[in-house]
């Protein structure tokens, strides 16, 4: 069996695209250009996108091809040069709650704690809910992120691999429509990545919230992901190829491991990171 | 005999292995005793004290004798020998008129320091007597509407040291209220920054005593119709003006260069300027905000001194010009207990500064 692939320019080339109720993000033309001294370097240039309404999409591409910028860009805190950026039809203005951000880094204030980190989102997000409520959302993301026992642990306090849960636990907690994920599991070892990346897709089938995230793993994208998008290589970087990955959900690394398809994905992918 | 000294010795070394066993079980109770560490951390530096206080004690021997040597030798080329053997004599004899007058040895110290604490004693008593004494009249007057007679006797070396501690607290609340409001401000806009930055540079190196000058022109024309502490008013505006600098300059580094994940998080949840700048802002840069305010401390009290000295404002600073200036055979000897006490203050301010900068910062590791 041949993987289908599909190449989302192409798409917009000969007008075929998904129906527009069924999108949630769609990246139209996107350009990135930072002026430098020796004239303007182009970082993404005619970068289209479309992520589906519950969709869960990583990017692979090569270090410094632009995949932070563009994500930066969609999360709003990295200005557009040209084209734009939409979230359910509606252009995006700046940063804001309804695309949360998992970092790279854990990025919690290490003076507060865990409870008061998560809470920091959702008094913003939940103003009128009664201060007991709000509580009651963090403490639910907390539990779902597997820190019953830390609420009131300093951020400092707590190994990096659960200051990363407490990030996934704000992100969550501030119910975006859209999450979007840096790289959220690059600094942890092996092991601690493994357990984030079932918690993380444990908490994503129970909420759907569409999601993007990039990573440097083949076998995370795999595993994860509805479609692998993967960019070329920049400058003037954009969508490369598109790959679906067919697997039933909700997956166990088990059962994707031991899918006929998996190696045809794994090759995919490494052939075009390697060309 | 022979056989009592075997005895003994079997003794001593049962002795010997009972004191091991309780230390190996000393030992075990409390794994955390170190004969290293306790070397390191109490005898070497009682040791340095010692060494310390030994080489001064011979260094004002030395100074001692090179200027009764001198005595001796002006008083032969000037009077002969009969003056030069008299003069000889007055010095071997530890007469107060004729001692040589140079740096003092650790014993006269820790004599003039004895002097110090007895005189405040006698005057703290005066005091108490005198508040008793005009206790009566004192409220005839307030109930009259006069002013109340206050003790104008001289102030002891203790009363010199909490005059000193309260002009350098006020000095160190008046750059606080300035230089972190200021920094803040600036801290967070570049234009601003920008337009004071020279200002900054221009003035953080002026000298105490120009600062006293200005300060003094401002305050003696302000407090003219008014009967206030001009004194009091002048040292404490100055020292804070000369320390508020590198809380200044901290403050604002501190918010400007708050970590830029920080930032993105404040800008993804969108929070309000006000919140942005008291829950994200100003948290991450206590740390910095703190050193600056220790350095402003000690720099107050270092500066506190010679302007108390410029001023003629009771404290440490004047207990030490006055004493240079009288002369007396302790004179010399007080004021290197004014420098010992004048350190010790310090470090300790240091320290209550850095207790605080531990307790309210999320950055645990600040050391000295």
């Amino acid at each position: 069996m041949e993987t289908e692939t599909i190449t989302i320019k192409d798409n917009h080339v000969n007008g075929i695209s998904f129906p527009s109720d069924r999108i949630m993000l769609d990246l139209k033309d996107l350009k990135k250009v930072y002026p430098t001294p020796k004239g303007d370097y182009v970082v993404l240039e005619h970068l289209n996108l479309q992520i589906l309404k519950e969709e869960f999409v990583t990017i692979i591409g090569h270090s410094g091809c632009g995949k932070t910028t563009m994500l930066s860009m969609i999360a709003g805190l990295n200005p557009i040069s040209g084209g734009d950026i939409a979230v359910l039809g509606n252009p995006i203005q700046g940063p804001g709650p309804d695309r949360g951000v998992i970092f790279q880094a854990p990025s919690l204030m290490p003076w507060m704690t865990a409870l008061q980190n998560v809470l920091l989102g959702v008094n913003r997000v939940f103003p009128h809910a009664s201060k007991a409520q709000r509580k009651d959302i963090a403490k639910y993301y907390l539990h779902k992120v597997g820190l019953d026992g830390a609420f009131d642990k300093k951020a400092n306090e707590l190994s990096q691999g659960m200051q990363q849960r407490v990030g996934i636990a704000r992100a969550f907690a501030i119910k975006p429509k859209v999450l979007l994920l840096d790289e959220p599991f690059g600094m942890l070892d092996s092991l601690t990545r493994g357990e984030l990346q079932d918690i993380l897709i444990e908490i994503w089938n129970k909420e759907k919230i569409t999601a993007v995230m990039i990573t440097h793993d083949v076998d995370e994208a795999i595993f994860l992901a509805d479609r692998v998008v993967m960019m070329t290589s920049g400058p003037r970087a954009k969508i490369g190829d598109v790959l679906p990955i067919k697997f039933e959900r909700p997956r166990t690394r088990k059962s994707v491991l031991e899918h006929e398809d998996y190696y045809k994905y794994r090759k995919h992918l490494i052939d075009f990171l390697e060309h | 005999m022979k056989q009592s000294v075997t005895v003994n010795k079997t003794q001593e070394l049962k002795l010997a292995g009972a004191a091991k066993a309780a230390l190996s079980k000393f030992k075990v109770k409390s794994p955390k005793f170190d004969l290293k560490t306790f070397l390191r951390k109490v005898i070497v530096p009682l040791a340095s004290i010692l060494l310390f206080i030994g080489l001064w004690h011979i260094g004002a021997k030395a100074l001692f004798n090179i200027e009764a040597d001198y005595k001796i030798q002006k008083a032969l080329t000037d009077q002969g020998q009969a003056a030069a053997n008299a003069m000889a004599a007055c010095i071997a004899s530890g007469d107060i008129s004729c001692q040589p007058n140079t740096l003092p040895s650790p014993a006269q110290v820790w004599e003039s320091f004895n002097t110090l604490i007895a005189d405040h004693k006698v005057i703290s008593a005066d005091k108490l007597a005198f508040k008793e004494k005009t206790a009566a009249l004192n409220e005839k007057r307030i109930s009259e509407g006069k002013d109340p007679i206050t003790y104008t006797g001289r102030p002891s070396f203790v009363d010199q040291i909490f005059t000193s501690l309260k002009t350098v607290f006020a000095g160190f609340l008046l750059a606080f209220f300035i230089a972190v409001p200021i920094g803040i401000i600036i801290g967070l806009s570049d234009t601003l920054r920008n337009a004071f930055n020279w200002l900054i540079q221009v003035f953080k190196p002026v000298s105490p005593v120009v600062w006293l000058l200005l300060v003094f022109m401002i305050v003696k024309t302000m407090t003219k119709d008014s009967n206030s502490d001009s004194a009091f008013i002048i040292s404490f505006i100055s020292v804070g003006l000369c320390a508020m600098w590198a809380t200044l300059v901290n403050t604002a580094m501190g918010v400007s260069s708050v970590d830029k994940d920080y930032i993105n998080v404040a800008k993804v949840l969108k929070l309000g300027p006000l919140q942005k700048v008291f829950k994200v802002i100003l948290p991450s840069s206590l740390p910095l905000i703190f050193t600056g305010l220790r350095i402003t401390l000690s720099v107050a009290w270092m500066v506190l001194i010679a302007i108390e000295l410029l001023a003629q404002s009771p404290g440490l600073g004047s207990f030490v010009w006055e004493e240079f200036q009288n002369g007396a055979n302790d004179s010399n000897s007080k004021i290197i207990v004014a420098m010992f006490i004048i350190g010790i203050i310090g470090f300790l301010l240091d320290r209550i500064m850095l207790t605080i900068q531990n307790m309210v910062s999320f950055n645990k590791n600040a050391t000295a």
